[in-house]
């Protein structure tokens, strides 16, 4: 059952977005778009629909779209045209509160650049999704505390996060996106600004807990090694647009494209093309 | 020779509406001058009643407060103790009081209004040429309205002295919300924060820092006013120094110079360690 669906959804950055939009539907290249109306075509004509209690992984270069992709899912980005469903219901038609609501109850989010707090503990950052609906200090600190435990840092409760090493605080990041208990978790590029060592165990570590909590997770990467090692499913976007949706296995044997195609064999034939020269 | 015919005045319209202005709202203007003057005794009502020793203790503490040295607590307390040692005791507290009151204003008036300057572009637009313009004109003309509206005495000292002071605390109180980190604010956001916890949960705390900068330049800027507005009546160390220059009386003139600086000093050195105490990587 998909949680989360896009249909035909369009962002344009820029003054004469609306404009720029047609041209976009008509058929005009994003080139010919920006040299007329000075407008960016960050998303065209995107459909996904994202499977619940799995990890769905959006996989792009930079500006493929794919960060303001995932924002439209908690409408950090609005996008210019297009329907967001989550459970069926458009998320576009929530007034303010009922959008705060939305991201309180339904969606968490995990960044790049971890996103913490750095005037709050490690503690109060994890139990910040709950302070923000209003639980009691005590309860929610509480909950935060499970969390922290969870991830694996114990001990660190009261550290700011400056005094914490990278892999540490997107630990917080995950575990402040955990505490809020969200069937949803956004994550865009969470694990690109960690050392690869710590980003195999954070892999493992989210693999790990996805076994037993059945999150709705929404993992975004430019890396593929990282995409087939963590997905159940994988969506493939280039310059706003998905050229192909597939599982791990399907994207390996049947690329849609060559686009596609020579990112499954710079991976493929790595090993394999050790010594060969040209 | 410029044409006659060209020419035009811009000092009767200005006029005029001053008149307007005392005309039509004269009671708010004497219910904003009582206010104020009624805190600036208050004030220096506590300054006096205070023992000279109690003070220096009091900002000793402070200080200490600050920033958890015994240095900055030594130097001010021998400083100050240096004022009253010259004869300055008196003079000083009545400029501190009025600083005091000066800068409680400048708190309430310039960090909502930065608050806004960074939220809203229309009023940035607006606000920002305004703050050039309040800090380039000379500072002399200030004092001529607030006259007209206030009467000669404290009050009008302490308005042009906020006017003058204010632009800093509200550049930097902007500058330090618009520099937190847009991903921190993403993360709020994201978490179903309203706009109001993001203001004093995430924006205002990581902007303490800037806006504790932009205070002490507004307290600097103050005090540079305090020869200035007393010439338009308000008493303390500016008194004097106009009074030394008056009566070619060099030295008065002089040691009340060095007791502004002494308060100058001491304020600076405060307000700088309770920003660097406030600032966490």
């Amino acid at each position: 059952m998909a949680a989360i669906e896009l249909q035909n959804v369009y962002k344009i950055f820029g003054r004469r977005n609306k404009e720029a939009l047609k041209m976009v539907q008509a058929g005009v290249s994003k080139a010919d778009v920006l040299a007329k109306t000075g407008c960016v075509v960050a998303l065209d004509d995107v459909n996904l629909s994202i499977g619940a209690s799995q990890i769905s992984v959006i996989m792009g270069l930079s500006g493929s779209g794919k960060s303001t992709l995932v924002r439209h899912i908690n409408r950090l980005i609005e996008p210019t045209s297009g329907k967001i469903l989550y459970n069926g219901e458009d998320i576009m038609q929530l007034t303010p509160s009922g959008l705060r609501k939305f991201r309180m109850h339904h969606s968490s989010m995990v960044f790049q650049s971890f996103g913490l707090f750095p005037h709050r503990t490690v503690l109060q950052n994890a139990s910040y999704g709950h302070i923000v609906r209003g639980t009691k200090k005590a309860e929610a600190e509480a909950i935060g505390k499970k969390w922290i435990d969870a991830v694996g840092l114990k001990g660190y409760e009261n550290k700011y996060p400056s005094e914490l090493s990278g892999g540490m605080k997107q630990r917080v990041g995950l575990a402040r996106a955990l505490a809020a208990d969200t069937d949803i978790i956004l994550m865009d590029e969470a694990f690109s600004a960690l050392d690869p060592l710590i980003r195999a165990e954070m892999q493992d570590q989210l693999i790990d807990l996805q076994r037993n909590l059945a999150k709705t997770i929404v993992f975004i990467t430019h890396d593929l090694d990282e995409a087939l090692r963590i997905g159940s499913k994988i969506s493939i976007l280039k310059d706003g647009q998905v050229v192909q949706t597939g599982l791990p296995d399907d994207i390996l044997r049947n690329p849609a494209n060559d686009y596609v195609a020579r990112f499954v064999e710079r991976r493929v034939h790595i090993p394999a093309q050790a010594g060969v020269s040209k | 020779m410029f044409p006659k015919s060209l020419e035009f005045s811009i000092s009767q319209p200005i006029n005029d509406f001053v008149a307007f202005l005392i005309e039509s709202y004269g009671e708010t203007f004497r219910a904003i001058s009582n206010f104020i003057l009624s805190g600036l005794l208050q004030i220096e009502w506590v300054l006096r009643a205070l023992p000279w020793w109690g003070t220096i203790l009091i900002f000793m503490a402070v200080a200490y407060l600050c920033v958890r040295n015994y240095k900055l607590p030594l130097l001010v307390g021998g400083l100050l103790m240096l004022a009253g040692m010259l004869g300055l005791w008196d003079l000083t507290m009545q400029t501190l009081a009025l600083m005091l009151m000066a800068t409680l204003i400048s708190c309430l008036v310039g960090i909502p209004t930065g608050v806004l300057v960074a939220k809203v572009r229309v009023m940035r637009n607006i606000l920002i040429p305004m703050l050039d313009i309040m800090q380039t004109m000379p500072s002399f003309v200030y004092l001529i309205p607030a006259i007209m509206l206030f009467g000669l005495g404290k009050v009008p000292a302490v308005l042009a002295t906020i006017i003058y002071g204010v632009p800093p605390l509200i550049r930097l109180t902007s500058l330090g919300i618009r520099q937190v980190d847009q991903e921190v604010v993403e993360a709020a956001l994201a978490f179903g924060s309203s706009s109001r916890q993001i203001l004093f949960g995430v924006e205002l705390p990581l902007a303490v820092p800037t806006i504790l900068a932009g205070l002490n330049q507004t307290i600097m800027m103050s005090l540079s006013m305090v020869v200035v507005s007393s010439m338009i009546g308000a008493r303390g160390l500016g008194q004097q120094v106009l009074e030394g220059i008056q009566t070619l009386d060099v030295g008065k003139g002089l040691e009340a110079g060095v007791g502004i600086v002494i308060l100058a000093v001491v304020l600076d050195r405060i307000t700088q360690g309770l920003g660097q105490s406030q600032r966490r990587d």
